[in-house]
């Protein structure tokens, strides 16, 4: 269960979230639509933690805990899990290695045993094939060279394999074209989980026709506006950010 | 960008693990250099004469010789009155037999390095494959593990001093051919002064059936190392051999000035790696050795191919560049290296490719990582003679930058008088970006281990060039040095 309330970030001395509220509970799925501006990506970033986005007031609960001094790592050990909208590329360290160092670095935080080669193997060939992930691309320096669809895949199976209790899929179908989305979508759905929720973040209605959400809200001005069914999203494709927003206001 | 810098400012907070310091008793020569101190050496050592005489040109011309400041390398003047240039284990005066008549306390302080002593104890691990180890400390070699088994082949492993006794011929003849004693400042002091190092010559045909490898240590406080290393690849053999180092944590900066030689004949190959992990100082840039080296190789037989990997983490100072000359027809260098200057660390390294037969060719890969107030500079030479057809050189210089505080240079000279000569140079400069740092601690993955495994990933065509057995170790080696870089 994700609680943010009243949440104030500042991005560079300027403020961008002025107050935003959001509860998110397990295992639903709630998509943050919002005009360019509005706070998406600072909501994104300031969720898995990242410095120089300076939470001014308010707080996030993850499960009850307040999660908004924690480092990054640690927010990831909590279950904490970003899908980034353009996945950085890392020459020289491949797919399969990252994967390892992560899920392994998690262990650790979390006290638990690291895995051995061969569990480590069997389950990265497992989730693989699920998201039809070519052993050949575990190899390849991780994001380096991959093409969009791949990079998402990618970003798929590290969600597949870290397991977190809340996965921010942030533009998840900036790049992609339609069958790469529908593909990457799919592979989500997958790990459509009773004691997992999403927060998905997107400006096109269009990745909503394949992960479906319970819920919509409308986030504007560094605030949340408006929340809905899925139909607001069919509301928003037809009459505009403008629209919508000044109807709610 | 401000938070980038200071999260990668506090890095600069050096672990170093290797920095104790052994109470074992030494003998010393007196203090400072001169022909009297020379004399002591070669009579520690109970060298003919010629060596002797060897010793005193190398020291009457050294007197003659100006301290090179070419480099980018910025220190004060070396007072080379103020160190001790022969310092030995006292036990060793009776020199031990076996692993079993040496100084306990001298085998524990290669325990602590992880330097496996004892033969049994390499052997009890079923799939390792055997290393060979020549350990000096100081001034002598205390100890070289399975001679017996390599003599078996053919294959001499030795300390140089004790191959002067028992092979003098081999010495003789091929001593200072490839770095001649008016080489450079630091190879001629090294001529003159120097007082251990392993000596290696694989006969024809055999190719030496495990890892050959040195350990150097320097122990004993205000001491000078002056290392000479003598490796021998007949026709159509060969060898791998590796060396690392490691120093105590000392306020006083000390120096070691070691000479590489190399001679592949015809057909014969040699894979020379070296670990280099000095002390390289405190992180306010006190204390750290002085590492000037001058190692070359002479590819001397046609088909010879002579390999370079370095990888440098430690010293304060690093003078490098391990050479090839490509005397042979159709004969091969490769220069491998990986550089990583942290704090104040300063590393000047590089290599030069002379290429003088035909259908020579070099391959340069050259990896420099800075952080810190560190400055590293890759210096290389690529030179084409006149004779040499069909020459080819490929050059690829990578620079990581950690911080906004170091620097990283690259100083490459081409030089070809042959008009079909094909040279190919590559180069890069880059720095972790704040994004990929914050990618992986968005998968929880730590911030030290994540900027070891981007250098890693960064250095991967060099540790790949590493024996099996030390790709592990260096991998490491890349994180700790690296500790304390990013916050």
């Amino acid at each position: 269960m994700l609680e943010i309330k009243d949440l104030h970030v500042n991005v560079f001395g300027k403020e961008i979230l002025k107050g935003l509220s959001l509860t998110v509970p397990p295992g639903e799925v709630h998509a943050i639509m919002g005009p360019n501006g509005a706070g998406k990506s600072t909501t994104s970033y300031t969720l898995a933690g990242r410095a120089g986005y300076e939470v001014t007031g308010g707080e996030i609960d993850f499960y009850g805990e307040d999660v908004t001094a924690l480092s990054p790592e640690e927010r990831a050990a909590k279950g904490i899990f970003l899908a980034f909208q353009y996945p950085m590329e890392i020459p020289g360290v491949s797919t399969m290695n990252f994967l390892k160092t992560a899920m392994n670095a998690q262990a650790k935080l979390r006290n638990e045993p690291e895995l051995d080669a061969a569990q480590f193997l069997r389950t990265v060939r497992a989730a693989a094939k699920e998201l039809n992930i070519s052993e050949d691309m575990l190899k390849r320096p991780l994001n380096v060279g991959f093409s969009g669809g791949e990079k998402k895949r990618n970003e798929t199976l590290q969600m597949a394999l870290l397991k977190p209790r809340l996965a921010i899929l942030d533009e998840m179908d900036s790049g992609l074209d339609i069958d790469a989305l529908k593909l990457v979508a799919e592979g989500v759905n997958k790990l459509r989980a009773p004691d997992r929720s999403f927060l998905v973040i997107t400006h096109y209605q269009r990745l909503l026709d394949y992960i479906v959400p319970d819920v919509i809200h409308i986030l504007s001005g560094g605030k949340i506006v408006m929340s809905g069914d899925k139909s607001l999203a069919l509301q928003l494709e037809e009459n505009g950010y403008d629209a919508v927003i000044n109807k709610a206001a | 960008m401000s938070e980038e810098t200071d999260t990668l400012q506090d890095l600069a907070d050096q672990k170093y693990k290797y920095g104790f310091v052994s109470e074992i008793e030494s003998d010393f020569a007196p203090k400072g250099l001169n022909e009297d101190v020379i004399r002591f050496i070669s009579a520690k050592k109970d060298e003919p004469d010629w060596l002797l005489q060897y010793r005193l040109d190398a020291y009457r011309r050294w007197l003659t010789l100006e301290e090179p400041t070419w480099a980018k390398l910025d220190y004060p003047r070396i007072d080379f009155q103020d160190a001790y240039y022969y310092a030995a284990p006292k036990s060793d005066s009776d020199k031990p037999k076996s692993i079993d008549e040496v100084d306990p306390e001298l085998l524990r302080v290669y325990e602590k390095l992880g330097i496996p002593l004892h033969e049994q104890e390499v052997l009890a691990g079923v799939e390792q494959r055997k290393v060979a180890v020549d350990a000096v400390f100081d001034s002598v070699s205390v100890v070289t593990t399975f001679k017996e088994e390599l003599s078996k082949v053919g294959v001499i492993f030795c300390p140089i001093s004790e191959a002067l006794k028992t092979h003098p011929e081999l010495v003789k003849q091929y001593l200072g051919t490839v770095v001649p004693a008016s080489d450079n400042f630091y190879a001629t002091l090294n001529a003159a002064v120097f007082s251990e190092g392993s000596f290696v010559y694989i006969p024809p045909g055999v190719r030496c059936p495990m890892e050959l490898s040195t350990y150097f240590r320097i122990n004993a406080a205000k001491s000078g190392q002056f290392e000479r290393t003598l490796i021998i690849a007949d026709k159509g053999s060969y060898v791998s051999y590796l060396e690392g180092c490691t120093a105590p944590q000392r306020d006083e900066n000390q120096l070691h000035a070691a000479v590489v030689e190399l001679i592949a004949m015809e057909d014969a190959e040699i894979k020379y790696s070296t670990v280099q992990n000095w002390y390289p100082g405190d992180e306010n840039g006190k204390g750290g050795i002085y590492n000037f080296v001058t190692k070359r190789g002479d590819c001397r037989g046609d088909r010879s191919k002579i390999s370079w990997t370095q990888v440098e983490t430690g010293s304060a100072i690093t003078w490098k560049y391990p050479s090839c000359v490509l005397r042979g027809d159709n004969s091969v260098g490769e220069f491998y290296s990986i550089a990583i200057a942290n704090n104040f660390q300063q590393a000047d390294t590089g290599t030069k490719m002379l290429h003088l037969g035909k259908n020579t060719s070099s391959r340069i890969i050259s990896k420099g990582i800075s952080a810190g107030k560190a400055q590293n500079t890759y210096r290389g030479l690529v030179s084409i003679h006149a004779k040499a057809d069909g020459a080819r050189n490929f050059t690829q210089c990578d620079s990581l930058l950690l911080g906004d505080q170091c620097g990283a240079h690259t100083v490459p000279y081409i030089q070809s008088r042959n008009p079909k000569a094909i040279l190919e140079h590559e180069a890069t400069t880059s720095k972790i970006s704040d994004d990929q740092l914050f990618y992986c601690l968005s998968r929880g993955i730590p911030t030290e281990e994540a900027v070891a495994l981007i250098v890693n990933g960064f250095c991967r065509e060099v540790l790949q060039q590493l024996p099996m057995e030390f790709a592990v170790e260096a991998q490491k080696l890349v994180g700790i040095s690296l500790e304390g870089s990013v916050g």
